[in-house]
């Protein structure tokens, strides 16, 4: 007898799911509030996912609280696997899309933290417009639910709809974040965060092990800094592949090794913030800040994020939607920027014009993830009023 | 008690419906404003003041002799209102003494019924009460749906209780009044005592209708009780108890600023669309309720109001602190209220001038002569369904029981612009439905259905689609919405499974039947 999965007081769009393999063919049991709409719906699935899973025998208590059908699959799995079952082939949703690459140097401006074992707050988690969502594998969830969350992540990755934002993965510190990607990278994941990096030969493991499960597109590494010897290595950690697309820092931890406490100024951490967007800047990318941990306080978010855009950061991580906004604010398009993505469009209008699918600015080809990336930051640049709406009529010069 | 067979009919929302409930005939809706009632409107006895303590001095020994005083008998129906909300002592002790005297089929009319209400299921049970006619909600709304009561409960709105007391459909033999501040003569308030709970707006019409009217208070003044929302000339007798009412109950905690990020976007959503629709302009007029989505409108339309340098006209209640706020602060000229949610409004509707208690004869009613809610520029509300058509349901879950009043949510659609802010889903849930499961209001009053996906704009508001062109707002055809919600939930649910016994009837708000309500299969 094993169990997976949450029910109770205050627990929404998830289940908790008993499973005995000590039964007479497959027996279901099914409390849930949505019991009278999707009830039938509910068996169905689960005796579909048990023969996928290959089982022929299985006693199944459901205790619902309206989980969709990708959460009540994970939970499903987790609790078969738990009983230590070998499953034939895992219980994952039909894939919503075909997986793509993301532009190495898209937008990065937010980033928002959501925890992986939590499927409630994967559901609606893109409405609210970060560039990038992270399902996170490592500190938000705890020591016993890593094999629930990754079993929820893969099949987030393929049921939820994460619209425009980048999908990003926080796998937990090497070793054990090796295994996890074996969880998401089949299953549409397009940038890893590899938490504590130290060293160059971390990324170049995870490299290697992305390559060896042959996603078909790049997979780009964000190399999270959370330590003093990290810190001094960040220069190697970005060019230890040319996968890394951004690095990031952890502050946390980085002051726990420093041993000193966080402060509203923010000096003890100005060398390591400086030291690893310089590392970025010198490998040729960007560089995204640590998360502000105070929800409530609204200045004091804009203060830290216009303190990282002077040190050139390009975007921070949120760890609530409602930081969001306050960040995008902070961290508008370049003017650089916005005339890189003009001309990129340009040279794609003129292309299509002429009948060719693939154009070039300079040396630098302009295809299809290009031209999104530049559509967006000039949709942007138009919505933030730094660029007239006509400007490709007008010919004119964004304002800044 | 229903000797007659019931017809049923095909109304004009294409609802099934019964020309007979409680063995009484109704008239099927008609569509919105085609029914029009001709006649004198419903009064009460005329009584001489002979027959009164010439002193003045009404009361009685205690609830028991009252009522015993006013002479029920079988059959009769007995009023209540709800300004205590859950925390009203004085209904459930009315029908243990009715049950003590040994009376039976009574009907219960309250403004509105409460959790706090369930033990009257023993008197339904044992026929003391034959049925409820006000909002069944909680455990009354799940016995009402199991079946259990004996006869059929007719639900109307705020307004629509004023209008069937009016037009004579329901006459109230018996109203208990229960009243924070009361003279001995019967003048009474709700600002004042231990259980103070603002503008006694739904007890207006008790006072007004009923054969006989007694008011139970905790806080006895000496005369005259100043001010007097409700006059002794229309009270028989008053009794004076303990306790009327638990005050950490009365002022709930609805009026929390919600976190939900999915809740704020829609706000967000909703203030963005007003603006775009030209809709916030001085002199305006808005009604946004107390609940976290509404709560969080008012919040950010107050920020733009002060940026914007804009004043309303009014906001219609049941208001609470953040209106209080807005009209301290210049923002708001007036409050139009008939119930207070917290403390602050209590406070504000005894000492401010322009904050106006009223009952919703002033407020809701649809046989009148005006409406005040088609003079609101904005309503902002809530459903629990809502469907391609832009019909809502406010009263059933979408498995066919029974959990919500209608409240004033009828009234409040007559709004220039009607904005129902809802999920598209809760949980596993479709909010956006193919069809709603109960018709609480016709789709044509219905504007704006507002959700955490962006905003589906009614195709008959013309003027609102093409006034958001360009705003960059998201605005998503209902039938889209709809499909991108049975994706996420997993297909279609399956139909609820109900009874044919009918348990309950929709009144809109003219008194026509809008639509049924069946019970729920008892082995869900």
């Amino acid at each position: 007898m094993s169990s997976a999965g949450r029910h109770g007081n205050g627990v929404r769009s998830d289940c908790r799911i008993r499973f005995d393999a000590d039964a007479s063919g497959v027996q279901i049991d099914i409390q849930s509030k949505v019991k009278s709409l999707y009830g039938r719906q509910i068996e169905e699935q689960i005796r579909d996912d048990l023969k996928r899973m290959g089982l022929q025998k299985a006693r199944i208590t459901i205790e619902d609280a309206g989980a969709l059908p990708f959460a009540l699959s994970a939970r499903l799995e987790t609790a078969v696997r738990r009983a230590g079952v070998t499953v034939k082939s895992p219980a994952c949703p039909e894939q919503r899309i075909q997986p793509e690459a993301s532009p190495k140097q898209r937008l990065r401006r937010s980033r928002l933290y959501l925890p992986g074992n939590l499927p409630h707050l994967l559901i609606n988690a893109a409405l609210h417009e970060a560039d990038g969502v992270i399902l996170d594998l490592e500190d938000s969830v705890s020591a016993g639910e890593k094999d629930a969350a990754r079993v929820m992540v893969r099949n987030a990755l393929l049921a939820v709809d994460f619209a425009d934002c980048e999908r990003m993965v926080r796998i937990n510190q090497l070793p054990m974040g090796l295994e996890d990607l074996e969880w998401v990278i089949p299953y549409g994941a397009q940038l890893i965060l590899l938490p504590k990096c130290q060293h160059a030969d971390q990324v170049r493991q995870v490299v290697e092990k992305i390559d060896a499960l042959d996603p078909g597109y790049p997979v780009w590494i964000m190399p999270v800094i959370e330590t003093t010897l990290g810190c001094f290595h960040a220069l190697d950690i970005a060019t230890a592949s040319d996968r890394v697309a951004s690095l990031t820092l952890g502050l946390q931890d980085y002051l726990a090794d420093l041993g000193v406490p966080q402060t509203p100024e923010g000096r003890e951490s100005l060398w390591a913030k400086s030291q690893v967007v310089n590392a970025a800047r010198a490998a040729g990318l960007g560089a995204s800040d640590a998360v502000y941990t105070d929800v409530s306080d609204a200045d004091g978010l804009r203060q830290y994020a216009l303190q990282a855009r002077q040190l050139g950061y390009e975007g921070m991580g949120c760890i609530h939607p409602r930081q969001i906004k306050t960040v995008h604010e902070v961290f508008r398009p370049s003017r650089d920027e916005i005339d890189r993505a003009q001309a990129a469009l340009r040279a794609y209008d003129q292309g299509v014009a002429q009948g060719t699918g693939v154009t070039a600015v300079d040396s630098k080809m302009v295809d299809a993830p290009i031209v999104k990336s530049a559509q967006k930051i000039v949709d942007l640049a138009v919505k933030l009023g730094l660029l007239d709406a006509d400007w490709r009529t007008r010919d004119n010069r964004s304002r800044t | 008690m229903n000797p007659k067979p019931v017809n049923w009919i095909e109304n004009a929302a294409g609802r099934r419906v019964p020309d007979r409930v409680n063995g009484e005939p109704v008239v099927p809706f008609q569509g919105v404003g085609k029914y029009k009632p001709q006649g004198r409107t419903a009064g009460r006895p005329i009584r001489v003041c002979q027959d009164y303590p010439g002193d003045g001095d009404k009361r009685a020994p205690d609830l028991k002799t009252a009522l015993q005083r006013c002479g029920l008998k079988d059959g009769m129906t007995i009023s209540t209102h709800h300004h205590f909300r859950d925390g009203d002592l004085i209904a459930n002790q009315v029908f243990d003494i009715c049950a003590d005297l040994g009376l039976r089929d009574l009907r219960w009319f309250p403004s509105a019924a409460f959790p706090c209400h369930a033990p009257l299921i023993r008197h339904l049970d044992s026929g003391v009460i034959h049925h409820i006619e006000g909002s069944m909600n909680g455990p009354l709304g799940d016995y009402c749906s199991r079946g259990h009561m004996n006869g059929a409960a007719v639900l109307r709105s705020h307004g629509g209780r004023w209008q069937a007391l009016q037009d004579g459909e329901v006459h109230i033999d018996v109203a208990v009044l229960a009243a924070p501040c009361a003279d001995a003569f019967g003048n009474c308030n709700g600002s004042d005592g231990p259980s103070a709970c603002g503008p006694l707006g739904y007890a207006e019409a008790d006072a007004q209708f009923a054969d006989h009217v007694i008011v139970v208070t905790d806080h006895p003044v000496p005369f005259p009780c100043t001010p007097w929302q409700i006059p002794g000339q229309l009270v028989d007798y008053v009794v004076v108890t303990d306790r009327i009412g638990i005050p950490e109950k009365i002022l709930s905690g609805t009026t929390q600023l919600t976190k939900s990020p999915d809740r704020l976007r829609t706000a967000e959503l909703i203030v963005r669309f007003a603006e775009a629709a030209g809709l916030i302009r001085d002199g305006f007029s808005f009604q946004t309720g107390a609940g976290g989505t509404s709560l969080a409108v008012a919040h950010d339309l107050s920020a733009m109001m002060k940026e914007k340098q804009i004043t309303a006209s009014f906001y219609l209640g049941g208001s609470h602190a953040l209106p209080v706020q807005m009209m301290q602060e210049g923002l708001i000229r007036a409050i139009i209220d008939i119930q207070a949610f917290d403390l602050e409004a209590v406070r504000s509707a005894r000492d401010n001038r322009n904050h106006i208690s009223c009952g919703p004869f002033i407020t809701y009613n649809d046989h009148g002569k005006g409406n005040l809610n088609s003079l609101t520029d904005i309503a902002v509300l809530g459903a629990t369904e809502v469907d391609v058509e832009f019909n809502a349901n406010v009263v059933t879950h979408s498995d066919g029981r029974l959990m919500h009043g209608i409240g004033g949510w009828q009234n409040c659609v007559h709004a220039k612009t009607t904005v129902l802010a809802v999920p598209s889903f809760r949980d596993r849930m479709p909010v956006i439905v193919d069809r709603v499961t109960t018709l609480s209001g016709p789709g044509e009053l219905i504007d704006v259905v507002a959700t955490e996906r962006g905003l589906c704009i009614n195709p008959r508001r013309t003027d609102l689609l093409q006034a958001v062109k360009g705003s960059g707002l998201p605005v998503i055809d209902i039938h889209d919405l709809h499909r991108t919600v049975l994706e996420i939930c997993g297909g279609p649910p399956d139909p609820p499974k109900l009874t044919d016994q009918l348990i309950a009837v929709v009144k809109w708000v003219d008194g026509t039947v809008l639509d049924s309500v069946f019970g729920i299969s008892r082995k869900v």
